[in-house]
């Protein structure tokens, strides 16, 4: 007998189950189903303006900063502004989004260069737009595909992330909702980062140290006018 | 790794008279226990949240064969691979099979107690394939060759000046001038030097806090992002978690979230919590061309339906040992295996057997703060008794602790005698002890009295304080 079934039948030896019970399997395909819910915290609830504000309010309690810009025509501009103010090269690393492309840097901000494709770990800077940011706890959504690498949320020691305020989500549950939508039930992407403030570490005698092996600065630029959902897909 | 369970009173008299272990223990309170309460307090739902937890994981344990079906199906299906291991043995041969296959030198490592538990890095070591701890405690606990004394701050028993010298030993390549007063330089230095081992290495292995039935995803929670870098850079990412860690949907996981980075950190979630499923997919620019999960069983199977269910709950959040008393004296290492404090006293005997882990579950005051702060509610002070009854029923308790049992029971039957004796020892200890209020030594019980003091009885027996206020209570009862 291979680990497999050794492995099932002496869970199933242990639960007093054969495993064909139509009762037992009904209730567990009917939990991967439905997902219920469980209780969703009230803290997210919330009209969108009040979720905005959590968002930037928790995400600055776990050190990162964020601004709010009018429009997407205003991100580049915002994007150098901070560079600029951290003292940093007017150089970044950013993927293919299309809500990235149409960004007007060459117009806006000629002296940013702004290179694309994965991170090999040279970048000082990453830029990335994000799927969903959560306000109960301040955390940013991304996903990996052609368009967002996931090394450029990992290997830059700053991250720059913008997220459409109409995407600002109260909760976990609900970003979760929009995943479906986006990809099918019960299919992800490879990789989704939950990403809630900048890296950091407590090895060294338990104090709170940022900047581990990840960013060691995380920067967010909310969009308040992004237009319909239709054009951030 | 070498299990030194069995000898946990020597570890234990050991660890009170090491002075560089007592200093770093003192970060132990400091550092979890305010932050915890402060992140529960800020939450209102949270008690409400880790009853829904615990019906999750319990939930999952009535229907985890086909949870696990469903999930190794999901896996599938989306392009990665699911190796069952039922022993250490099997899941340390199926990595390395995985890693000859693509030729891999060196391994990069997220933290994973299972790995430590299968004695996985020294078992690569013997095969030629450099393992690469890149979890910043991890890495520290390699260079001086330890095993982990924490389960989620694996360096916590090491000082700074220790981690000062211990770089200064091994990086030997950098200028030995350079200054490491400060903690953030050596962060940085240990951030530089991993950063290329990242880049190199052949394969990552991670742990998984969980496995989702629904997706077939295996997810990470971290601060450091060093099991990011761990699984999206190099070619193959292996996955190793034990089968409890199953967990039916994204939103069942969300649940248990809400109160795992609370518990542990006092954070309101970890910096990064990570979903993977499968690998790169034909468009990706980035991530591994391989994803292999092994799922380990490892005994636990067979604590399904036994009084030991529970403990497969856990969620390996640290909790219990961050306020355990005998943790904050002893530490972690004394508990002699992987996994410290009340949860390693309950798993440990499970999983080693009760013959070498007996001791553990003694080393308690049952004073219930573990169970009492366990995010998944588990009982482990009734597992710990659990274990103490099995231990004694087997025979394997020492003399002195049967005849001392034997004793007490013998007493305890002849309630007159028994009230008498302790009577006399309680006055008489109250009498000496009064003065100082303390004893410093005491005959027969150096014992307790080498490392504190025993504080000195206030003269009267419990028995004898009931009496005088229940007849206090009867006598205001009939004037009224």
């Amino acid at each position: 007998m291979g680990a497999r079934a050794a492995i099932l039948s002496k869970i199933r030896r242990s639960l007093g189950v054969d495993g064909t019970e139509t009762d037992r399997r009904a209730v567990a395909a009917d939990r991967l189903q439905r997902a219920p819910r469980g209780l969703v915290p009230k803290r997210g609830a919330g009209s969108a303006s009040e979720q905005k504000a959590l968002f930037m309010k928790m995400a600055e309690a776990v050190q990162a900063s964020v601004v709010t810009v009018p429009s997407r025509q205003a991100v580049p501009e915002a994007v150098a502004d901070y560079l600029r103010g951290r003292n940093l090269p007017p150089s970044l690393k950013t993927g293919a989004d299309p809500r990235i492309t149409a960004l007007p840097f060459e117009a806006n901000t000629p002296t940013l260069e702004v290179r694309h494709g994965p991170s090999d770990g040279q970048d000082p800077v990453g830029l990335s737009y994000a799927f969903a940011g959560i306000a109960e706890t301040g955390t940013l959504v991304l996903h990996s595909g052609p368009d967002n690498p996931t090394t450029l949320n990992f290997l830059p020691d700053t991250h720059v992330v913008v997220v459409d305020a109409q995407d600002i989500d109260g909760d976990y549950e609900t970003a979760w909702t929009r995943l479906r939508d986006t990809f099918g039930k019960g299919v992800m992407p490879r990789t989704v980062n939950m990403i809630t403030g900048p890296s950091r570490s407590g090895d060294i005698e338990q104090t709170l140290l940022l900047g581990a092996h990840g960013p060691r600065d995380l920067h967010i630029i909310v969009v308040e006018g992004a237009g319909t959902s239709g054009e951030s897909a | 790794m070498q299990i030194t369970s069995p000898q946990f009173k020597t570890n234990a008299a050991r660890a009170l008279d090491d002075a560089q272990l007592q200093r770093a223990l003192s970060n132990v309170e400091k550092g979890f226990v305010d932050k915890r309460v402060k992140a529960a307090k800020a939450l209102p739902e949270f008690e409400a949240l880790r009853d829904r937890a615990r019906d999750i994981k319990n939930h999952t344990l009535q229907h985890l064969d086909l949870y696990l079906e469903a999930y190794e199906e999901k896996v599938t299906a989306s392009g990665g691979h699911v190796h069952f291991a039922e022993t250490a043995a099997e899941a340390r041969n199926t990595i390395l099979q995985i890693c000859r296959q693509v030729d891999a030198k060196t391994v990069t490592k997220g933290k994973s107690m299972i790995t430590e538990e299968i004695g996985l890095n020294g078992f690569l070591e013997e095969n030629d394939i450099a393992p690469i701890e890149t979890d910043l405690g991890e890495y520290i606990i390699q260079l001086r060759n330890e095993p982990p004394s924490h389960i989620i701050a694996p360096a916590v028993h090491v000082n700074k000046d220790q981690v000062e010298a211990d770089f200064r030993r091994t990086h030997t390549h950098l200028d030995a001038d350079r200054s490491l007063e400060e903690p953030s330089a050596l962060l940085g230095e240990a951030r530089g030097i991993l950063r290329d081992k990242f880049l190199a290495a052949d394969v990552g292995i991670t742990g998984a806090n969980f496995l989702i039935a629904e997706t077939g995803t295996s997810v990470i929670v971290t601060n450091e992002g060093n099991g990011d870098l761990t699984q999206i850079l190099p070619k193959v990412h292996i996955v190793l978690a034990t089968i409890e860690k199953i967990t039916p949907t994204l939103e069942d996981v969300s649940q248990i979230l809400r109160v795992l980075a609370r518990s542990a950190t006092g954070q309101d979630l970890s910096v990064y919590t990570t979903f993977s499923t499968g690998p790169r997919r034909p468009q990706d620019v980035d991530g591994p061309e391989e994803y292999h999960v092994v799922i380990l069983d490892n005994g636990r199977s067979s604590m399904i339906g036994t009084e030991f269910q529970d403990m497969l709950r856990c969620i390996r959040c640290g909790a219990c040992m961050n306020h355990c008393p005998v943790y904050h004296a002893v530490g972690g290492h004394a508990y002699g295996w992987v996994y410290p404090g009340p949860m390693g006293a309950v798993l440990t005997p499970t999983l080693i057997g009760v013959d070498k882990g007996g001791h553990l579950p003694n080393a308690s005051t049952f004073c219930g703060r573990c169970e009492s702060v366990c995010p998944m509610r588990i009982p482990l002070p009734k597992m710990m008794r659990h274990w103490r009854e099995r231990e004694f029923e087997r025979n394997l308790s020492p003399a002195t602790v049967r005849t001392g049992l034997g004793l007490w029971a013998f007493m305890a039957k002849r309630p007159k005698l028994y009230r008498a004796l302790t009577r006399l020892a309680v006055g008489a200890l109250g009498m000496f002890g009064r003065t100082r209020g303390r004893f410093r030594s005491l005959p027969l019980a150096g014992g307790w009295t080498t490392h504190r003091d025993l504080p000195a009885p206030q003269g009267r027996t419990f028995m004898d304080q009931w009496a005088r206020r229940t007849a206090g209570e009867q006598s205001v009862g009939t004037a009224g």
